[in-house]
């Protein structure tokens, strides 16, 4: 297989050699493209932006957020700085409505027509008739577990949380919005309009001694497992296979009877991008199979929205074996949009949770 | 124009760039952000806001915030108190007890953790918190990664102090019939007091408002006012509550100030 990607690539850098010749008048356009996304997610893998710059010409760069709210805050406080910018789909609303990204030329998506319509056409990437936001890869929000520790892997988020085998080794992302739709999900709730939040804050303080420590980045969670901080803990489907892959650690991922919570992500363009043209390019590259398969395979990826991709993994790939089973898929609830009020709401619940966790 | 005047106007031009520094740089954000703290949303997008106190009224009707300020303020105490019964004695010792080459190479060790990156730092704590120790995640973990950073405060204020402290008193109070302790408490103690203000200050005031530290070797021990803060700027994009909380917070530190300054007039004039 290697061997096959290299010739692929090999060919592929002499048939770019050859455009540049051909273009050579062009050359000058060449730009340098500022990419706003999670680090280690994909767009910043160095391979990637080699095999771009071979093929366009561009350069990219890239600046981190650690939470939406802080991409988003970004985006208002340095417009004209930011060509591509990786938004939640939950989130696409808030940007376009606030006129953070602009309108994507889907014709200049040459890979579109490939993309599940499922997530493609959804009501949150498509406003006023125009696509904002070109989805690019999906993935659950559920638990992972280190497979050394714990041999027969929990079937319910019940046990999860009251387990005494789990005593003190449970670990939770320091996020006010997941904690609340994880617990709505184990109290049976609707994951996006809870009924019962005193319920919800209920549950989720009854974990104060279950609960080792909350985490807050993909490199916090690998170190906490490795380390023994934790052995089951709510994580990212593609950080999960990434964990296992890129840095051999012994996980495995689950999804529990009372659901997971599934999101999407889309690659947009910011309103005022100094490179529109070329961060077009850019996010045609990255919803390309030929850059996705590569990156499963290597490193570790959620799911593609690119269905030709996902038919390219291996048999054996997470995002084949667990993501692509019917029956765990309809157990996946997909993320509503959440007014300002709700997550002002969450906050404070959260923070009350963690208040009594602490005391 | 007097040589009075001419000077006067010199120094103003000359301090004047480093006012008007400082104010661009630290009180208009801060003005901005006493806006904020009063409107019901953040004017930023297409959001309207309104003029609002009710950020000011959550602050003492809403349990989580001020029990967590008062968490900030336990932590503040524990993290002074301990820096102060750690600091002084090696403060003591560096000015009074040895000189030379050992002073030298001490002062270079406590200076070290100066040197290193804070947030490298709190990380290799967590290491040796985790394996040897077992205090991971606990609340003496957080107490230990502060004392650990603001340490260095305590010893070199106070040492600055006591160097300041004429040796020939220590021997008029001991011909005078004191005891050793007698002496230390009427004459070295008091004397060093600016010093031990100073680091009081020093310490006290950014660790109420830490959140790196509690965070990374706290776990779920790591809430405070500072990270509910930091969560309402980061997470709940409620910046004008993130904004009031940290003028409440300011308030209570001015307040503390004031009621201490008799303390402080008295041993700045010693000092």
């Amino acid at each position: 297989m290697p061997s096959m990607i290299f010739s692929r690539r090999t060919a592929l850098a002499l048939s770019a050699g050859v455009l540049a010749l051909g273009l050579a008048g062009t050359a000058a356009s060449a730009a340098e493209i500022k990419v706003l996304n999670w680090q280690g997610y994909g767009t910043d893998e160095k391979w990637a932006l080699e095999m771009f710059q071979a093929k366009s010409g561009h350069t990219v760069t890239h600046d981190y957020y650690n939470s939406e709210q802080e991409m988003l805050t970004k985006l208002r406080t340095s417009p004209g700085v930011y060509d591509v910018v990786l938004i939640n789909s939950i989130y696409v609303g808030d940007a376009v409505k606030e006129g953070l990204i602009q309108p994507i030329d889907t014709a200049k998506i040459t890979n579109f027509a490939d993309l599940s319509p499922v997530l493609r056409d959804s009501t949150s990437f498509n406003h006023d008739g125009k696509a904002y936001a070109v989805s690019w890869v999906w993935g659950l929000t559920s638990f992972a577990y280190n497979s050394e520790k714990i041999k027969a892997a929990p079937d319910s988020i019940a046990t999860i949380f009251d387990d005494a085998a789990y005593k003190g080794k449970l670990g939770m992302r320091d996020d006010a919005v997941e904690a609340v739709q994880i617990a709505a999900l184990a109290t049976g709730q609707d994951m996006n309009n809870p009924a019962d939040l005193p319920k919800i804050k209920e549950r989720l303080m009854s974990l104060k001694e279950q609960m080792s420590t909350f985490w807050s980045s993909e490199d916090e969670w690998n170190k906490h497992l490795a380390a023994g901080d934790f052995d089951i803990a709510v994580y990212w489907s593609g950080s999960a296979a990434r964990a296992k892959k890129a840095f051999k650690l012994p996980v495995e991922y689950l999804v529990a009877k009372e659901g997971a919570i599934g999101w999407f992500d889309g690659l947009t363009v910011a309103t005022k991008a100094p490179n529109a043209e070329a961060a077009h390019a850019f996010i045609d590259f990255m919803v390309n199979p030929e850059f996705y398969v590569k990156w499963d395979n290597d490193v570790g990826a959620p799911a593609s929205a690119n269905l030709k991709a996902n038919a390219m993994l291996p048999e054996d790939a997470m995002n084949r074996k667990v993501l692509g089973d019917e029956a765990t898929l309809s157990r996946v609830k997909f993320m509503a949009p959440l007014s300002d009020d709700q997550r002002k709401a969450y906050q404070e619940l959260w923070d009350e949770v963690k208040t009594a966790i602490a005391k | 124009m007097s040589a009075r005047q001419r000077q006067r106007q010199a120094v103003t031009l000359l301090t004047a760039p480093a006012y008007l520094w400082l104010a661009l740089t630290v009180f208009l954000p801060l003005a901005a952000m006493l806006y904020f703290s009063f409107l019901t949303v953040p004017p930023i997008g297409n959001r309207v806001p309104a003029l609002t106190f009710e950020h000011y009224t959550a602050f003492f009707t809403k349990y989580i915030y001020w029990y967590n300020a008062w968490r900030s303020f336990e932590l503040g105490l524990w993290v002074t108190g301990i820096c102060l019964l750690v600091g002084y004695p090696a403060a003591f010792f560096l000015a009074k007890r040895i000189s030379g080459r050992w002073r030298e190479a001490l002062f270079l060790l406590i200076i070290l953790p100066f040197w290193s990156n804070a947030l490298v730092r709190t990380f290799s704590w967590t290491m040796v918190l985790r394996e040897p120790l077992d205090l991971l995640f606990t609340y003496p973990a957080i107490v230990v990664g502060l004392v650990h950073a603001y340490l260095p405060y305590a010893i070199l204020t106070i040492y600055v102090a006591l160097q300041g402290v004429d040796d020939s008193y220590v021997e008029a109070a001991r011909s005078l019939g004191a005891t050793k302790v007698q002496t230390f408490l009427r004459v070295v103690l008091p004397l060093s007091m600016p010093g031990v203000l100073t680091a009081v200050f020093l310490i006290f005031i950014p660790v109420i408002g830490s959140f790196m530290e509690p965070r990374i070797l706290g776990g779920k021990n790591a809430i405070m006012l500072g990270p509910i803060i930091e969560g309402q700027f980061m997470t709940a994009f409620n910046w004008p509550l993130g904004a009031a909380l940290s003028f409440v917070m300011l308030a209570i530190i001015l307040l503390i100030i004031a009621l201490c300054s008799p303390l402080i007039r008295r041993y700045a004039r010693v000092g």
